[in-house]
């Protein structure tokens, strides 16, 4: 496949995730690497990962496990619902899911934007470390599990066990939490956090009022073992 | 790792295209179990008075007719068989303790792989494209089937290490996941009569639904059970005659998800195993919730 600056489209039943991969790492050779769109995913795994550079993508149906993994810079749009780990371990850019999202949507994300439509499963944002993410529905049980930075937006609720054994990313919720895991709590919502949601939220195209959310956070008992710690864990 | 795939008809329009939408939905999940491959089919029910019991034997050219003929000499009747590859559904007139003990005696080599009115489960080593063509999935006509392709961790890869797994009257199970505490659970439920035919944990599920069922209990109340007793990692898809039940355990680690229309229920560890359903893009779709029992059955 040659690599072009201009509009292109790829299907993904004639072209295998692994050339259409290979063509999008290709663009760190191009100037203005353009806009691109995959059709007929079929639930395909790994579609848009690993892009390190400016391109738009976007990808017209369901789609698998870790898609747009690892992402830097590019910004990749999902129409359609996708599988296990979206978007994980990005590092910039923005990836967009237009339905809804697998378990460890974000996981262990360090930079970026990820916005999702509908819901997310199961540990959405596990060990996220810097990623932001606005979830616009509910996320599943044990969301933001050892989340270390960043930010966690859920306009819906919150499953069981939320924030266990959390460090220091921030969570805020505009539904119920069903319960708060190990060592995270609800935090007083100051005015820096009341502006660093309003940012989030007008990134994600939302117009909920921060003041609607409650935010939950590290109660930074459990960073190092004490014995008479025991019982929180 | 391993793959489970579902398929519930809820009417009988799509009965006769059930195996050529199932094959689809199982060769999909190759990749997630290319060790071994099985289904159980619920087809169509044995006379009244009579059961299909699916035997297995490894050679390829045994000689079912002698099995018939003992089976023939003990139940005054000699049943009818058809031959599927290394496996044969008989069709005998007898109860079913006494087919599984004439057989044990008689035909010690023969593996029983199902017992039921509706049910028959086939299983080989090897990829699910080579199986499904081996046992000619494709045609297969019934109103529901279950299928596993395996990615072996707790026990060999042999025929009876695969899934599906019955020990039951109709019933199957297939299982992603390991469970810790089958050792002990197999020393129980062999005290209560349920025989185990291999080490392997996922075995052990099925016989525990069995003792459940036997006592009267519903599918889903025995599935409701087993989130109490069963300690592990499980995605399981359960059949039963009319039958189909789907539980994944309190953390949900194993993925599962569900897509529904008014003419089925289709469940799969991966969207890419649903995709090939027609009505998809319509469908209901969802990922099962932790710790909670689904099921549907179709009346009699």
């Amino acid at each position: 496949m040659k690599t072009t600056t201009e509009e292109r489209v790829v299907d993904l039943t004639a072209t295998s995730v692994r050339e259409l991969n290979h063509a999008l790492h290709q663009l760190r050779h191009v100037d203005g690497p353009g806009h691109w769109h995959v059709r007929e995913p079929r639930g395909a795994h790994s579609v848009a990962c690993g892009l390190d550079v400016n391109v738009r993508v976007e990808v017209d149906g369901p789609t698998g496990y870790y898609c747009a993994g690892m992402n830097q810079a590019a910004t990749v749009i999902l129409h359609g619902n996708t599988g296990t780990g979206v978007a994980e371990n990005m590092m910039s850019g923005f990836v967009h899911v237009r339905g809804n999202a697998s378990q460890s949507a974000g996981a262990s994300g360090h930079g970026g934007l990820l916005v999702i439509d509908g819901n997310a499963g199961a540990r959405c944002g596990i060990s996220m470390k810097g990623i932001d993410i606005v979830v616009k529905g509910s996320v599943g049980h044990m969301s933001a599990f050892m989340a270390q930075a960043g930010n966690l937006v859920v306009c819906g609720d919150a499953g069981e066990a939320l924030g266990d054994s959390i460090y220091e990313a921030r969570i805020f919720v505009r539904g119920k939490a069903a319960d708060l895991g190990a060592d995270c709590i609800e935090k007083e919502m100051r005015e820096e956090h009341r502006r660093l949601l309003a940012d989030l939220l007008a990134r994600a195209n939302l117009d909920h009022a921060p003041g609607e959310f409650r935010r939950y956070g590290s109660a930074r008992r459990l960073y190092n073992f004490q014995k008479g710690h025991a019982g929180h864990y | 790792m391993c793959g489970i795939v579902g398929l519930f008809l809820k009417t009988p329009r799509l009965e006769d295209q059930l195996g050529h939408h199932f094959s689809r939905m199982l060769a999909t999940m190759g990749s997630r179990g290319p060790d071994s491959s099985g289904f159980a089919i619920y087809g169509n029910p044995a006379p009244p008075g009579s059961l299909k019991v699916t035997l297995q034997h490894p050679a390829d050219a045994f000689d079912w007719s002698a099995v018939a003929d003992s089976l023939g000499e003990r139940f005054y009747k000699r049943p009818t068989f058809r031959v599927v590859s290394t496996h044969a559904v008989f069709t005998v007139a007898a109860a079913e303790a006494e087919v599984r003990k004439l057989l044990g005696s008689a035909h010690p080599d023969v593996t029983i792989m199902s017992v039921g009115m509706n049910i028959e489960i086939m299983k080989e080593v090897g990829t699910p494209e080579s199986v499904i063509a081996r046992f000619g999935l494709e045609k297969v006509v019934g109103s529901h089937a279950i299928g596993h392709t395996r990615m072996a961790t707790e026990s060999a890869v042999t025929t009876q290490g695969s899934h599906p797994f019955s020990t039951g009257f109709d019933l199957c199970l297939v299982h992603n996941g390991s469970l810790s505490n089958h050792s002990r659970l197999r020393d129980n439920l062999r005290r209560e009569g349920i025989v185990f035919q291999t080490d392997n944990d996922s075995e052990v599920a099925a016989g525990y639904l069995t003792s459940h069922l036997r006592k009267g209990e519903t599918l889903a109340g025995s599935l409701t059970h087993a989130l109490q007793d069963l300690d592990g990692f499980y995605t399981f898809t359960v059949g039963t005659s009319r039958g189909f039940a789907v539980l994944r355990d309190r953390i949900a680690c194993k993925p599962a998800i569900i897509a529904e229309t008014d003419e089925y229920v289709a469940m799969a560890s991966e969207f890419r195993a649903l995709a090939v359903l027609p009505g998809i893009a319509e469908a209901r779709l969802w990922e099962p919730e932790p710790a909670t029992v689904y099921s549907w059955s179709r009346a009699a």
